[in-house]
């Protein structure tokens, strides 16, 4: 007995580093996992003040580029004004454009503003934190886009006044999306190498694709609508062992200086959820014939 | 100024200049991320306790991780320089703690080769270590090993370039005990 307690004064020091060790290992390897850190809540309360701190700041010197890149975003939308249409057809039945008044129209996403506080670009894993949490609506899985209607991500973790966006850039990343003039769907991800580039893959090679056709999101996705702007192509590549096209995609939204962006909430991504649970459940538990 | 208040502003000084500056600066090649903030470990002084040098790096590791969301990636990596370092500093300069005329490991105390000798093989193993845990998850092996050279470089011209700028006034102890 009393050789062990010798054993552990003299060795304190080698296990204190072995402990460590497990705990950091530990903490990394479910991380990578599940993407939902131990912790991460209590320390980003932390990092977010220091990042709002620093956000102030550095505003300051990219409020010209962003201020463009909003102001084409009115642009666009001012353009879908009902003003700017005139019905020519006198015969057609009129229809109200209130959405509150029509029950066959359904709002299924809503548009949030957020504010980013810290982003990297250096890593193969990068994230980005914005200022609003669970107390404004934010909730996991949902989509993110910047200030000029490009995707930037996904919401992966969320605090009560804050939230983590796992970037596009990020090798873990797959992102479900579509060719806007042919309408194969294809997976997008990074390979960690430019930030400029990311990889499409599953892309047909009978689809004719050209340098600069858009890339949208997909129709499949719960987190995201539709027909929203990816990216566009920047290089074609042909796989040869396999029937399909390897593009390389210049994302739409800048990846390296995101300011602003809006957090979208599929309002019926719950339910979409449980039914899928729920039909898997179910024939999961029927007996093979 | 005490050595306790010093070493509490270099280590929030270090994560502030890894975290808003080294992380974002624009990419300038794949291969090159660069890493300073373990220079706080190779500064500690050569009396700490070798628990405390333990527990220092796992905080400063784990403070960078939390800003990266990469839990416990660079604290591993802290942790195993904390844990070598003495083993390192009496390999170069085999010395009692209270032996050396300066406090703190310096191209003063410990000459400028077997400084950046120190600072090389410290480096490397944080940069090795540090990698080898990221492409376990993902990447090529050839990239890998790339980038334990080009960032070991590039960690220890940032060492060189910290030195010549700030060569630390510490005070020659003509006491020693």
């Amino acid at each position: 007995m009393r050789n062990i307690f010798l054993f552990i004064r003299r060795s304190s020091v080698f296990i204190l580093f072995i402990i460590l060790q497990v705990l950091c290992l530990s903490l990394l390897f479910t991380y990578n996992r599940s993407h939902r850190a131990k912790g991460l809540g209590i320390a980003g309360s932390i990092t977010s003040y220091f990042n709002q701190k620093y956000n102030y700041f550095e505003d300051f010197f990219s409020l010209r580029e962003e201020n463009r890149r909003v102001h084409q975003m009115n642009d666009s939308l001012v353009n879908l004004l009902r003003q700017n249409f005139v019905r020519v057809d006198t015969g057609t039945i009129a229809l109200s454009d209130s959405l509150l008044g029509n029950p066959a129209i359904q709002k299924q996403y809503v548009w949030r503003s957020a504010q980013v506080l810290y982003s990297t670009v250096n890593s193969d894993k990068n994230y980005l934190q914005i200022n609003r949490g669970s107390s404004s609506g934010i909730a996991d899985d949902m989509g993110v886009f910047s200030s000029n209607g490009g995707l930037v991500g996904k919401v992966v973790n969320t605090g009560e006044n804050f939230s983590q966006v796992m970037s596009l850039l990020n090798v873990v990343n797959k992102f479900n999306v579509q060719l806007k003039r042919t309408g194969s769907a294809g997976m997008l991800s990074w390979d960690g190498k430019s930030p400029q580039e990311l990889t499409l893959t599953n892309i047909p090679k009978t689809d004719s694709v050209r340098v600069g056709d858009t890339i949208v999101t997909g129709n499949y996705s719960l987190s995201y609508p539709p027909e929203q702007l990816v990216g566009t192509v920047s290089k074609v590549l042909i796989d040869k062992s396999s029937n399909f096209l390897i593009l390389k995609v210049k994302p739409t939204a800048n990846l390296t200086n995101v300011q602003q962006v809006f957090v979208v909430e599929n309002v019926s991504m719950r339910t979409q959820e449980g039914l899928d649970q729920q039909t898997r459940n179910l024939i999961d538990k029927k007996p093979a014939n | 100024m005490s050595d306790l208040v010093r070493n509490t502003i270099r280590f929030i000084l270090f994560v502030f200049l890894q975290v808003y500056i080294l992380n974002k600066m624009p990419l300038l090649h794949e291969l090159i991320t660069p890493y300073l903030y373990f220079l706080y470990i190779l500064w500690l002084p050569f009396y700490i306790k070798r628990g405390w040098l333990l527990i220092l790096g796992f905080f400063l590791g784990l403070s960078i991780d939390y800003y990266s969301i990469t839990p416990g990636l660079h604290a591993a990596a802290c942790v195993l320089i904390a844990y070598l370092r003495p083993f390192i500093i009496h390999l170069l300069s085999p010395k009692e703690a209270a032996e050396y005329s300066y406090k703190e490991p310096s191209p003063k105390a410990m000459g400028w080769t077997s400084y950046l000798l120190y600072a090389l093989i410290l480096s490397f193993c944080h940069n090795f270590y540090l990698l080898f845990l990221a492409w376990l998850s993902f990447g090529s092996f050839i990239v890998f090993l790339m980038k334990i050279f080009v960032t070991t470089a590039i960690s220890l011209l940032m060492i060189i370039i910290a030195e010549l700028i700030f060569p630390r006034k510490l005070r020659y102890r003509t006491n020693t005990v």
